[in-house]
């Protein structure tokens, strides 16, 4: 693979993943709810993608799975809201319950294939390049396909426009009041239940997106895919962060795709210096701690920089708890 | 815009049946005329929060009746009930949301009122946010786009009682909204509130431990213990007294003496 394809492929994965990012931001950053039914909704999109792009539907699929986010996100909130569930266990409750929905959604196979018979179905992605083809001519695409990366990153501007305009209208700023201030939120006229509930599903409906688009494009559906996802989505919200800073809303999505962009590149880098690829899970664990962490290193660093300062100064006594 | 509120014989005991039971309201009946601004004192325990909370629908009470402005609230859900009441706490935090601008935070508490637009932040609400910010005199009016987050205790506290009454609510309940403020911030803040009562004419209860505070705001003063309404007074006899009375009158009324949390100050007026 030459440096060029690397990098087209390791975007194309970023893009395909951004929508997860744009999700797990929305639940972690804007409603400030640490949501683990991501995991499941990843491949409860994805298996109703399949099972609608199986039946001949390729565009309606990608609907068809976020419209099934949403409702695994809704099953979450209501257990959060109604039955007063720790936001936590929520979300593990809802992730465990989908593994068999998947299961059954799949027809009682744990991976399935894109195809009827032996005829693969048509997908978002071969439409659009049967497209490109029908304009440009049959040699259009050139030695690297950039096609799936613009479809994807066409998608990903859309959701991108349409969240951070949402979020700008009323509803849309009470669902981010109720993250900031649910306190606030309930002595208010405004229902905290039914926009937190609305928060939650918008999330998991974009994660969903990510499961759906990722299904039609590697072309099967597999129940494993959920795993760890929700750690993924993290990395690429704190390395946005930490690429951008902490800002405005808006500016908060564009820089969670920025940092699921940098976290496919990173994976691919240490694909090239010939990590396995079982290694992933380790390295997004470890990327999350340390930007984590960053803070609190920070302190230290500082703390000890002082501390070091005043002892040479021959200055000791106040601060400090040595042992 | 002024409204009556009517409570009938409500009554709330929490934790029945175990040996934590607690009469927190004991068979209140009350009536807020239109336009009244009550000052309500009571040592700590003695209901005050719990009858704000019962009215404003936190939990539902056991017996009785709130009617407001006609109304019979009883049952209705918090949410529901928020539209016609503005409430302020204690602590200064509670009231706003941080990671919001001013201008957003009011467009929230506006929204009932806000003139027709596609975004929440429009212009013509913008100017009106400008106007009544200036009332402050805190120069808030020129941060519209400034984090709620940066201010200090006290401009949030001011900005929460603007957010309380911006929607002009029918009742407006105030928690000993001063009391985490340093005293001429708590001055500042208490003046606004009866700037802003008296201009408005919302109809309104505050808690306060600060017996001065009880007199001078406001046109009556009720006392509560042992969730009951202990006293209630306005007109002439409340104009002639002192804190000194006010705090025998509470003494001689209520059965649980004043104990040594309450905070109970002589400043003079």
């Amino acid at each position: 693979m030459t440096l060029l394809s690397m990098l087209v492929s390791a975007c194309m994965q970023g893009m395909i993943y951004a929508p997860m990012a744009l999700g797990v931001y929305i639940a972690f950053g804007i409603l400030n709810t640490p949501d683990l039914t991501i995991d499941g909704s990843l491949v409860f999109g994805m298996t109703v993608c399949a099972y609608v792009t199986i039946a001949g539907h390729p565009v309606l699929a990608l609907f068809a799975g976020m419209a099934a986010g949403a409702a695994a996100g809704l099953v979450t909130g209501l257990l959060q809201t109604k039955l007063k569930i720790n936001a936590i266990l929520s979300g593990i409750l809802t992730m465990t319950g989908l593994y068999t929905i998947n299961y059954m959604v799949l027809g009682g196979q744990s991976n399935r294939y894109l195809q009827s018979g032996t005829t693969a179905s048509n997908t978002v992605f071969k439409m659009f390049s049967r497209t490109v083809n029908d304009i440009f001519g049959e040699n259009a695409v050139g030695d690297i396909n950039l096609l799936p990366l613009i479809l994807s990153a066409t998608v990903t501007a859309a959701a991108i426009a349409i969240l951070a305009v949402f979020f700008k209208t009323r509803l849309g700023l009470q669902i981010r009041a109720t993250g900031d201030n649910e306190d606030m939120v309930r002595s208010s006229s405004i229902n905290a239940d039914f926009t937190r509930i609305l928060g939650i599903m918008t999330a998991n409906a974009l994660v969903a997106l990510s499961g759906a688009l990722l299904c039609q494009q590697q072309k099967y559906a597999d129940l494993n895919c959920g795993m760890g996802m929700l750690v993924v989505g993290l990395a690429s919200v704190i390395i946005g962060q930490v690429l951008f800073g902490k800002r405005g809303i808006t500016v908060g999505l564009i820089s969670a795709v920025a940092g699921s962009l940098f976290y496919r590149i990173v994976l691919q880098v240490a694909y090239k210096i010939d990590m396995p690829s079982f290694t992933v899970k380790l390295l997004s664990a470890i990327i999350v701690v340390a930007a984590l962490s960053m803070p609190v290193i920070k302190n230290k660093v500082t703390e000890l920089n002082g501390r070091r300062a005043r002892a040479s100064s021959g200055n000791e006594g106040s601060g400090g708890n040595e042992q | 815009m002024s409204s009556r509120l009517e409570l009938t014989g409500i009554s709330k005991t929490f934790q029945k049946g175990t040996l934590n039971e607690k009469v927190a309201l004991d068979n209140i009946t009350f009536t807020a005329n239109p336009g009244d601004f009550v000052t309500v004192l009571g040592s700590n325990g003695a209901g005050k929060s719990t009858l704000f909370n019962a009215v404003l629908g936190i939990f539902l009470t056991d017996k009785g009746r709130i009617l407001l402005d006609g109304e019979d609230i009883t049952f209705k859900k918090q949410h529901k009930r928020a539209g016609g009441i503005g409430c302020l706490f204690q602590n200064p935090l509670r009231g706003t949301a941080p990671n919001m601008t001013i201008e957003e935070n009011l467009a929230l508490a506006y929204h009932r009122h806000s003139s027709y637009s596609f975004f929440a932040v429009n212009r013509r609400d913008a100017d009106y946010f400008k106007e009544v910010l200036s009332t402050l005199g805190m120069g808030l009016e020129n941060r519209l786009k400034t984090k709620m987050g940066v201010l200090s205790g006290g401009q949030r506290q001011a900005a929460s009682l603007l957010m309380a009454t911006v929607a002009r609510p029918k009742l407006l309940l105030l928690d000993e909204h001063t009391a985490s403020l340093d005293p001429a911030t708590a001055e500042k803040v208490l003046a606004i509130t009866k700037q802003i009562v008296e201009r408005e004419k919302i109809t309104t209860l505050m808690i306060t431990h600060d017996m001065s505070y009880a007199l001078n705001a406001g046109n009556r003063t009720i006392a509560m213990d042992g969730g009951r309404i202990v006293f209630d007074i306005s007109g002439e006899r409340r104009e002639a007294m002192t804190p000194d009375d006010l705090i025998k009158a509470f003494r001689e009324n209520s059965v649980n003496s004043l104990d040594d949390r309450t905070v109970l100050t002589k400043k003079p007026l």
